[in-house]
């Protein structure tokens, strides 16, 4: 088996469409993303139907731009990767089928991807992996801190009992009336903000390593509502400033603990959260004088793209896992 | 000219492979559940069995349909991608016009018709003789009685043709009476060589822009129209 194969991936999960060609895992030949924002703006959220019809539009243009941009022929390939779960299972549907159509017309192998290992798998597109491993995935959809002691093993050591930190930061985006998407909003406005409110950090059980963000949300849609009910107000940065102080305390607080614990050589941030400018900056503070190593991939590879399911999927090829053509897309998996 | 014909936009799953105007086989199934679990097996073994490589396909021909959002995106994606990696023509066809090609010997109106939920169809009308298939009416998404009664007032026999016919048979009879025919079990389901045989006359669709004919909006889309409407 080469070390130097080519793998078009193509991921479809939830409101992009996106294909990339990665070579031996680590390089990116071509990462080419669809985004649907725009078309989801006016519903305040995306429109899990209307995402579904874009990918149908969107998913042989964004294929061969790919191949086009990689200067890759289709014959060239090894393998056809594709994002199977976790997602909107509409969207998902599009993508699955698209790389069954592919993988079986070239007769190339295919490889189904887990969301979240591509979100992962996005860091070593930057830098090798050192283990133990222990990523802190942070996304629309997920809270999770996970462990890996070798290439292609994940073990979810923490996840959300409610909310995920990005749903979290999507609801208090609309009680304080900023436009979708709320997340980059909340954060930008943040940075212009002071932490005049204190919002309750949920530590949950001492030893645990689970996050629950249901409480702090309602207690900022409450702070807000009670505020109002006074004829009081309080100025939106200092309200995003507290709420985001609270999410990234108890983030940062238990991704420190969990890499003493388990003595993880890198700690990597994963996932659409990860763009978040005042998370970023507490985890470098914490982690500054710390034993482990700290890797945040660059914004464009934190929100969904298919260069990190083309880079999970390598770890795949070479251990020789392989999908057959009745795979199905799956709403939920585990990781 | 070997064309491989797939339509999963309702209960049946279909695949068939037609070369020069011949069927080398035929794969039907039935029942909604796991058309994409299906389809593609369906379409390997179909191939290997009737001894067609990927690289013999001359077009792809899709049912288009209108029928269940994601059956018809499952067909639409396979057919794209296949059609863009074998670089061969697809072709959509209406899921109603391959329905009613099942009446292609009666004289008369067509109606071919899917269930859309809460008393409304997919549906489109046909004009049928034994030489010719014609469209009289674009496909639409009616409430199904007030359907019946237009066509009721065309004062001609009708051939109604459904997979979903049971859940409405007491009310097409009783609204057009004699002027409804409805044929036995058999005859309520479109075969997938028809697609190909309807499909090797057309001209190609453009692949990347080809989508599929939901004949409705998305609800969150009509929602949004009419609020825009009360603001105005
Ligand atoms: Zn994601």
């Amino acid at each position: 088996m080469k070390t130097s194969e080519l793998i078009l991936a193509i991921e479809t999960s939830c409101d992009e469409t996106a294909a990339a060609v990665i070579e031996g895992g680590t390089v990116i030949r071509s990462n080419v993303v669809a985004s649907q924002i725009e078309s989801h703006k006016r519903f305040g959220g995306v429109v899990p139907e209307i995402a579904s019809r874009h990918h149908v539009e969107q998913i042989t243009i964004v294929i061969e731009e790919a191949l086009q941009q990689a200067g890759v022929e289709k014959k060239d390939l090894d393998a056809i990767a594709v994002t199977q779960g976790p997602g909107l299972i509409g969207a998902l549907l599009v993508g699955v089928n698209a790389a069954k159509a592919l993988a079986f017309s070239i007769g190339k192998p295919l490889i189904g991807v887990h969301h979240i290992a591509g979100h992962i798998y996005a860091n070593r597109l930057e830098q090798e992996f050192a283990f133990p491993l222990l990523a802190l995935v942070v996304s629309g959809g997920h809270t999770e801190l996970v462990l890996m002691k070798e290439h292609g093993s994940f073990e979810v050591i923490g996840e959300t009992r409610d909310d995920a930190a990005g749903e979290a930061y999507d609801k208090v985006a609309r009680t304080l009336q900023l436009p979708y998407p709320g997340g980059p909003r909340i954060d930008k406005l943040a940075a212009e903000g002071k932490e005049s409110i204190d919002f309750p950090r949920a530590w949950l059980e001492s030893e645990s390593y689970d996050f629950s963000f249901s409480g702090l949300k309602s207690a900022v849609i409450n702070t807000l509502h009670n505020a109002k009910q006074k004829g009081e107000t309080y100025p939106p940065a200092d309200v995003a400033a507290s709420f985001q102080a609270s999410v990234i305390e108890v983030l940062v607080g238990k991704t420190l603990r969990a890499a003493e614990e388990y003595g993880a050589k890198q700690v990597i941030v994963a996932g659409g959260v990860a763009a978040n400018s005042g998370l970023r900056a507490a985890l470098e503070q914490a982690f500054a004088d710390k034993q482990a190593d700290l890797l945040i991939p660059p914004l464009a590879l934190c929100t969904d793209n298919a260069a990190m399911i083309g880079a999970a999927a390598s770890i795949s090829y070479h251990q020789g896992k392989f999908a057959d053509l009745a795979m199905n897309a799956r709403a939920s998996m585990p990781l | 000219m070997t064309i491989l014909a797939m339509d999963t936009s309702n209960q049946l799953l279909g695949v068939a492979i037609v070369k020069d105007g011949i069927t080398l086989g035929e794969h039907v199934m039935h029942g909604h559940r796991d058309h994409s679990v299906r389809l593609l097996p369906a379409i390997e073994q179909l191939m290997k069995e009737t001894k067609t490589a990927p690289e013999d396909l001359d077009r792809i021909v899709v049912g288009q349909g209108p029928g269940s959002y994601t059956g018809v995106r499952i067909s639409m994606a396979t057919a794209k991608t296949m059609a863009w990696a074998l670089d061969i023509d697809v072709i959509g066809v209406s899921s109603l016009e391959a329905l009613a090609y099942q009446g292609q010997l009666f004289s008369g109106y067509v109606c071919p018709f899917f269930d859309a939920r809460r008393g409304q169809v997919y549906t489109a009308l046909y004009a049928s003789s034994p030489n010719s298939m014609e469209q009289v009416e674009e496909a639409v998404n009616p409430l199904f009685t007030e359907w019946l009664e237009q066509l009721r007032d065309k004062g001609e026999k009708v051939l109604f043709l459904s997979p979903d016919i049971e859940i409405y048979r007491d009310i097409i009879t009783e609204t057009l009476g004699d002027q409804a025919v409805i044929p036995e079990n058999s005859m309520h389901y479109a075969r997938p060589s028809v697609l190909a045989q309807i499909g090797a006359a057309r001209q190609a669709d453009n692949l990347h822009q080809i989508v599929p004919d939901y004949v409705r909006l998305t609800e969150a889309e009509s929602n949004w129209l009419k609020q825009q409407e009360q603001q105005k």
